[in-house]
């Protein structure tokens, strides 16, 4: 058993909280310039120069806030309910690399721990229903709570092509591997699948029927007010910083980079994929709930499995091959797949005979 | 239901939306900057001239909301009725420009000015005194060409989005 | 051991962010399927045809302007068309060609303003909605510089328009009218390819056509389900034989039918303005009438294509110069009553997109 290093702990625990809630906050701004900029209009621009301090009016704008609890709730689960939603999120982060070397815990298996972790803020979010005493705030519940179990399945298979070519499950290693090629090339499906997948387990357009402003007012965080909500807030930009984290050291290169400083690289790919993310939001609408399954059951689920096989078969047989064969071979049966599987999918049934 | 085109009709929205982020936003910063709203403007309040008005009260029969209060003398001194008392109720009144058009001495017009907020309800009706034409009102060119002419032109959203391109 | 299940009863409520005004509509679930819908609505009831019968002909424009809010200038013309047939009134050239271009401006805005609404509601964030706000804004500021208002014109009289457009309208109009085209292609580009928004329109909420002429349907709704019905062609009123347009009419009758109608109308509206600028003469635009309108007595009867469908205005006349009876035919009220045969079966998600697929206003509804 290694001595417990206290120093070492303290000093990453202080710092991954500290940049994490300053880079979602820094997102938050992001997110509303630019989409305003998209829908032609100004984004904020009146707290501070440019808006900067549009984050910090908001943080003080719900520290004020009454805290409103339904009378009929179920009291204990609505309080834990944010809690056990938001600190699952924060604890991704305690094995993303920022430099070499440089992460909470180098466990050998941080790929998997990642897997675990994440799926457990669902229990916070259906918690959060079904507390609320309410009707919509259960129809949110039950569609998040089947959604997300369903798109578990091709995130975690999809990263299993990431192990075979990698090697190793510890994020470092991951990292330490792309010190040529980023992963993306090596494994283009893997990245279709993981994105698409992680989307949807983060619940963002076009998968957001849990706050579907339209439908049911705004899904499972409608009766909660005050710092509650925005612990909900800040869950939703904590995952999409960790999604955007993920896909960033599996399949982009982690901190790999020339010149600059390899939490900078990071940081870097972490807003182009953040870009991508919310250029996606201010296109396309919605699914609907059995459009959703049927993807991930019917589209997703037979691609992730073929992945495996195919890249099990490559790495088998040809351990040693150069990258400049292989990867337009990747390339093209990955758009190959899609295509095929595109042509034979049917979404979801029509109307129901009642 | 087959997705058609593979996921391209996705990507020449995603296209479109990219397009519209180098746009230059089309948004005016009010109360900095403020656009001219148009010569005819069916403004906030009303606006008298006492000189041409002869008290016959055809503006406040032509109200139907009854939003124009009037007492007159109906004694006729030179063809005129004295008016005593003259008020609108610009919290009452719909501004659709009834009472302007059927003004037949032209001693009624409806004003320029759109930024009249008051703190008290009571302090929207208009007396006698302060619906005087004094030079600092400005009289839109509601149904009088005339007056329409000494206004500025209105800025047009297509002119704006025409020059850019 | 069966598991006890039992239908789950909800109420879009009156204030919801998507249903378009004030109206409610209980539902009863099973899962997320419905099975039974019941819509209520008059929450927005003001007594607009009871107080018609204490107004003159003249007040009465301003509550025309008032029913259909979206669209004020078609309730306007309808209005007028129908006192000028029951007092005959005759309207001079000028004036019948600028009711017609402000009439297919106003039929540009209203579907604007519905299609937008109907992506939003489908999820798209609000980026498609605020890009067809940019083309209604510059319409809007056609009709302020014609007649001061941005929402409720009270701008046709009887016998032709309360005042001539002044000259700077035209050049606008042009400017604005070569433009349009480009924008609705990019309308096309950014919604219509979508492969989710087609997932999600297609085939969904299917109005037959049996069903829809049993209901008194009219407008896109009518068209969309396959009969192809327009005033404008079918009864014409004011110069619309002079004018050569086409119908766009639907195959299927589900919500993307009904938005496809909706896009190719606005284009054909444009085609007309172009028409009609081109033939427009010069001449006076109003009609010396008495200020205290008394029409014989009689009946009458005025219908016109506004955007929702077939508004019609009944007036029954006394003698007097205040209407014995004002009645109103609210194209919204009469598709909202397939509303029911439409959503049975359907998902949560589907209610509301069909909702807005039909597009109503409540001002109609509840009048």
């Amino acid at each position: 058993m290694t001595e417990f290093n206290w120093g070492h702990f303290g000093l990453f625990a202080v710092l991954i909280l500290v940049s994490v809630l300053t880079v979602v906050m820094g997102f938050i701004w992001f997110e509303r310039r630019a989409l305003a900029r998209m829908q032609i209009r100004l984004g904020p621009n009146r707290t501070g120069p440019f808006g900067l301090l549009q984050p910090v009016a908001d943080v003080l704008k719900v520290l004020i806030k009454e805290d409103i609890v339904p009378a009929q709730a179920d009291k204990i689960v609505h309080w834990l309910a944010p809690i056990v939603a938001l600190v699952p999120a924060l604890m991704i982060f305690a094995v993303v690399p920022f430099q070499d070397g440089g992460l909470l815990a180098d466990l050998n298996i941080g790929l998997l721990y990642v897997l675990a972790v994440s799926s457990v803020s669902t229990l916070g979010i259906f918690m959060a229903g079904w507390a609320s005493n309410n009707k919509y705030t259960i129809i949110a519940a039950m569609r998040d709570v089947a959604a997300v179990v369903s798109y578990e399945i091709p995130l975690a298979l999809s990263l299993v092509g990431v192990i075979l070519v990698a090697g190793t499950m510890s994020m470092n290693g991951i990292v330490q591997e792309q010190n040529n090629v980023p992963l993306i090339f090596w494994q283009p499906l893997g990245f279709f699948i993981f994105f698409i997948s992680g989307l949807a387990e983060i619940n963002r357009t076009p998968f957001d029927l849990l706050e579907a402003d339209s439908e049911i007012i705004a899904g499972f965080h409608t009766e909660y007010s005050g710092m509650k909500f925005a612990l909900f807030y800040l869950m939703e930009y904590a995952e999409t910083l960790a999604l955007s984290a993920l896909v960033a050291t599996f399949f982009l290169g982690g901190w790999q980079g020339f010149l600059l400083p390899g939490w900078l690289w990071l940081l870097l790919k972490i807003v182009l994929v953040f870009f991508v993310i919310m250029w996606i939001r201010a296109t396309l609408p919605r699914v609907r709930i059995d459009q959703m399954m049927s993807l991930a059951w019917k589209f997703l689920f037979p691609l992730a499995l073929l992945n495996m096989v195919i890249t099990g078969i490559e790495v088998v047989a040809w351990p040693d091959a150069l990258p400049w064969v292989l990867i337009p071979v990747n390339i093209v049966i990955a758009a190959g797949l899609i295509i095929l599987m595109s042509r034979n999918h049917k979404t979801g049934w029509g109307r129901v005979e009642v | 239901m087959k997705f058609n085109f593979y996921g391209s009709g996705m990507g020449e929205g995603m296209m479109m939306t990219l397009r519209h982020l180098f746009r230059r936003p089309i948004t005016v910063q009010y109360p900095e900057q403020r656009l001219n709203t148009s010569r005819r403007i069916r403004g906030n309040e009303l606006v008298w001239n006492d000189e041409k008005c002869t008290g016959c009260e055809i503006c406040a029969k032509a109200c139907h909301i009854g939003a124009i209060v009037m007492e007159i003398d109906p004694v006729k001194v030179e063809k005129k009725n004295k008016v005593y008392k003259y008020e609108v109720d610009t919290g009452y009144c719909i501004m659709c420009g009834l009472c302007v058009e059927a003004c037949p001495f032209k001693a009624l017009y409806m004003g320029y000015d759109y930024e009249r907020a008051k703190y008290k309800r009571g302090d929207l009706v208009q007396t006698k005194e302060m619906m005087k034409e004094t030079p600092e009102k400005h009289v839109s060119g509601y149904f009088y060409p005339e007056k329409a002419a000494g206004l500025p032109l209105q800025t047009l959203l297509i002119d704006k989005i025409s020059e850019e391109k | 051991m069966a598991l006890r299940t039992e239908p789950f009863v909800i109420n879009f409520g009156p204030l919801h962010p998507s249903t378009h005004g004030v109206f409610r509509l209980r539902a009863t679930l099973d899962g997320e399927v419905v099975t039974e819908l019941e819509p209520v609505f008059g929450y927005l009831h003001r007594g607009i045809e009871k107080l018609a019968e204490g107004y003159t002909y003249k007040q009465s424009i301003c509550l025309t302007d008032r029913l259909d809010y979206v669209a004020a200038m078609s309730n306007n013309l309808a209005y007028v068309l129908a006192v000028e047939k029951l007092a005959g009134i005759a309207v001079p050239e000028r004036a019948e060609y600028l009711r017609v271009i402000l009439a297919e401006l106003q039929r540009i805005v209203s579907h604007l303003v519905a299609v937008g609404a109907f992506v939003n509601d489908c999820g798209a964030f609000q980026t498609p909605i605020l890009y067809m706000f940019r083309e209604r804004e510059k319409i809007l500021d056609l009709f302020e510089m014609a007649c001061g208002q941005r929402l409720t014109y009270n701008y046709m009289r009887f016998g032709g328009l309360s005042q001539d457009v002044p000259e700077e309208f035209i050049p606008a109009l042009r400017k604005f009218v070569d433009q349009m085209p480009g924008y609705i292609d990019e309308y096309d580009q950014l919604i219509a390819g979508n492969e989710i928004f087609l997932a999600r329109a297609r085939g969904v909420g299917i109005l037959s056509r049996e069903m829809a002429i049993n209901n008194s349907a009219s407008g896109p709704v009518l068209r969309a389900s396959g009969v192809a019905w327009d005033i404008r062609k079918a009864d014409p009123y004011s110069i619309y034989p002079r004018f050569e347009f086409d119908i766009p009419t639907g195959t299927a009758g589900d919500c993307y039918d009904r938005y496809w109608v909706r896009i190719k109308e606005m284009r054909q509206s444009v085609r007309i303005i172009k028409q009609a600028m081109e033939q427009l003469p010069q001449g006076p635009v109003t009609t010396r009438v008495s200020l205290n309108l008394k029409p014989p007595a009689g009946e009458a009867y005025a219908h016109v294509e506004a955007p929702k469908g077939d508004l019609g205005f009944y007036l029954v006349s006394d003698g007097t110069d205040k209407p014995y009876r004002w009645h109103v035919r609210a194209p919204s009220l009469l598709n909202l009553t397939a509303l029911r045969d439409m959503c049975i079966g359907w998902k949560v998600a589907d209610v509301i997109i069909i909702f807005g697929s039909i597009d109503i206003t409540m001002g109609e509804v509840d009048r």
